[in-house]
């Protein structure tokens, strides 16, 4: 069988697909970058190594999200992708009428708009993390609530409770005093859905016209919580896809087909789960801008460098 | 008499210009380095936590040149209610309590008091230099920063047509060394023509399709580009074409000659029914060029803008509704201390895709039918 393999290494969730030419998805993995995401991405490649090593063969692999450009070295990707097109690419193929793609995860929110087809305004969160999926975890934690179990709590809800939203500093207090005054759990963590939607549509969502149908994406669309509180707020259903917790994987697969298109793909294969990866940093003093170069080497020879100002360390 | 020694802000390319003139009058030009992460971080240490940007790069920058010894800065004010007006005593006021004491002669535009300009002129003018050898002086290194901004415009125009990533960046270093070098206006004129028959001999693909990009915002992170994490080189790779609406020649005649020149006062005109008042900095430049941009048919237009700048938060909001009426793609970057390109870089690459589809799918609806092939962003 021939397989397109996409790689989304995000901030909370490291995701790899296998897509195949009429975009039927025949393996999800949904990891934990747990802040190593070449240890992460090893793992990944370890999982499909044993499952599909000889078995299926490889045509072409994409990465995307912030880890993309590491990804896509140690991988050997045949295109790097930012997260934004990738997002849009996958939920135009599943859902190709959606005009609003609401993508929350566990750093950065995002607001893609989409009419015919393309993509014409974006938007990501750019000041502060409140109404991520990282804020969400960290109060669940505090709650002593396993995160599955969060949303479906905030269902239970009878009474409103307005929780802060603009700063997850001030809503974390807000949440405390309103515990402490004795408010139910269940009106509390609603509260902070609803916080944390009215977050988004202000800031992110700030000046975009927001049409169905919206497709809501991202790790924190599992939240039965958040997704009630948008469909309120919108007054619109909010659809959420199959796959929806890794939609920028597919995105990344979908357009390692386009980009290969027949050719013949970079892709290392799934030996480099093998492979010894080191990292190392260092700053470069050729010129007063002093810029952090981060360098990766595979079995002891380097194969990327990123962080300069100037193409100096680009050549390897 | 003692020669004085003096400095300036660091301002992309036109330092060299600005040292040229300074030597003219007399002056050991301690020459500002270009600004660094050393540079930031003093400024951010001994500034205002509030101040803007280009305030803390600035001061960032007088702090790693006054220790060479300097008598004297000399620096530009502002226009209308921006607070940029009242940097250059604040910076003083700073650098007094430190210690350094060091003279502030502040340029205010000559539009708004041409006698106080003429006594800043003369009082730069330590050695009573004839007006007749000062007007030669400026005459000549204005050339040179036309011919800076003639080169530099050249190579926005080739950097997204290379044939080889980075052939045009590396060129144009070397080439503006011509210019940089050149002292009478001559000279200058012959180096401006040689670097840019340099430049034309790097291999590009002239057929291939580019979107076009307006950049507007506030003059500091506009025109030094370690304050924008080189925007318009990146920009440049991603294959667009960059068209940046302020550079000095044009900002400057429209500060210092009544009759003002053409293309500013448009951009005046063209702000009108969206915001008829100068609000200080350049919010007014920002929304009259984005218009221009819109009728010269460009893809999409990119503002830069200090975080906490008033005037560009007020043009934000009127390019909102500028973007939702002409369905023109605008995309904001507020720039402040932090070091990570990586955000900026996912926004610029989403944006430049968004403009290329939107681009093509206009293309094929004009020609009715599918131009793949035909046309090519490679």
């Amino acid at each position: 069988m021939e397989l397109y393999l996409g790689i989304d290494v995000g901030s909370v969730s490291t995701n790899l697909v296998l897509i195949d030419e009429d975009n039927n998805v025949h393996e999800s993995l949904y990891l934990r970058t747990r802040g190593q995401p070449i240890r992460v991405i090893k793992e990944g490649m370890q999982i499909l190594k044993e499952k599909y090593e000889n078995k299926v063969s490889i045509k072409g692999v994409g990465t995307t999200g912030s880890g993309r450009y590491l990804a896509g070295v140690i991988v050997g990707a045949d295109i790097v992708k930012n997260e934004i097109t990738a997002h849009a690419i996958a939920t135009t193929t599943f859902v190709p009428e959606v005009q609003t793609i609401i993508e929350i995860g566990g750093q950065d929110s995002k607001i893609i708009i989409i009419r015919d087809g393309v993509v014409t305004d974006f938007a990501m969160n750019t000041v502060c993390a409140a109404g991520t999926g990282s804020f969400l975890d960290q109060q669940a934690s505090r709650l002593n609530i396993p995160i599955e179990k969060f949303g479906e709590l905030a269902l239970k809800s009878t009474v409103p409770v307005r929780i802060a939203g603009r700063c997850t500093v001030f809503a974390e207090s807000d949440m405390i005093h309103k515990q402490q005054l004795g408010y139910k759990v269940e009106d509390i963590i609603n509260g902070l859905c609803e916080a944390l939607v009215r977050n988004y549509l202000n800031n992110v969502g700030k000046n975009k016209e927001i049409l169905p149908p919206i497709v809501f994406q991202g790790g924190v669309a599992a939240n039965r919580g958040i997704r009630e509180a948008f469909a309120r707020a919108l007054g619109q259903d909010i659809i959420v896809p199959k796959y929806y917790n890794v939609m920028g994987a597919i995105g990344a697969a979908i357009l390692a087909r386009e980009a290969t298109n027949g050719q013949k793909t970079n892709f290392k294969g799934f030996a480099i789960a093998d492979y010894n990866y080191e990292t190392r940093s260092f700053e470069c003093t050729y010129c007063p801008n002093h810029c952090e170069i981060a360098e990766i080497s595979e079995e002891g020879k380097v194969i990327g460098r990123w962080g300069g100002r100037c193409p100096r360390w680009e050549v390897i | 008499m003692k020669t004085l020694r003096i400095t300036f802000p660091y301002m992309g390319n036109y330092v060299h210009a600005f040292r040229g003139l300074l030597e003219d009058l007399g002056y050991e030009v301690v020459m500002p380095v270009k600004p660094s992460k050393r540079t930031l971080d003093l400024g951010v240490k001994y500034a205002p936590e509030f101040s803007c940007l280009p305030y803390k790069i600035v001061l960032g920058t007088y702090l790693e040149t006054l220790p060479k010894g300097v008598d004297r800065i000399v620096t530009s004010g502002g226009v209308g209610p921006c607070r940029a007006g009242l940097y250059a005593s604040l910076h003083e006021k700073i650098l007094k309590k430190m210690g350094y004491n060091v003279e502030f002669i502040v340029l205010e535009p000559p539009l708004v008091d041409l006698k106080g300009f003429y006594k800043t002129v003369q009082e730069l003018n330590y050695k009573n230099y004839s007006l007749w050898y000062i007007y030669k002086a400026i005459k000549r290194n204005w050339r040179k920063i036309k011919a800076l901004d003639t080169i530099e415009q050249k190579a926005l125009f080739l950097r997204p047509r290379e044939l080889t990533k980075g052939s045009v960046s590396a060129k144009y270093k070397e080439v503006l060394q011509y210019v940089i070098n050149a002292f009478s206006e001559k000279e200058i004129a012959e180096a401006e023509q040689e670097a840019l028959k340099q430049l034309d001999k790097i291999p590009v693909n002239l057929e291939k399709l580019v979107v076009k990009v307006g950049m507007v915002g506030e003059i500091y992170v506009l025109l030094e580009p370690s304050s924008n994490f080189e925007i318009e080189e990146t920009i440049g790779h991603l294959g667009a074409e960059v068209k940046r609406s302020m550079f000095l020649t044009g900002w400057t005649r429209d500060n210092t000659l009544p009759g003002k020149s053409e293309e500013l006062v448009s951009v005046k005109a063209a702000a009108q029914p969206y915001l008829p008042e100068l609000i200080g900095g350049h919010g007014q430049d920002s929304i009259g060029n984005a218009i221009l941009y819109i009728k010269q048919g460009f893809d999409g237009l990119i503002q830069l803008a200090p975080f906490t700048c008033i005037p560009e938060i007020v043009a934000r909001t009127i390019l909102t509704k500028i973007s939702q009426e002409h369905n023109f793609p605008i995309l904001t970057f507020f720039l402040d201390e932090q070091t990570g390109k990586a955000g900026m870089e996912t926004r610029l690459e989403a944006f430049i895709d968004l403009l290329k589809r939107k681009k093509l799918q206009k293309l094929e609806r004009a020609k009715g039918g599918n131009i793949d092939g035909a046309l090519s962003w490679n």
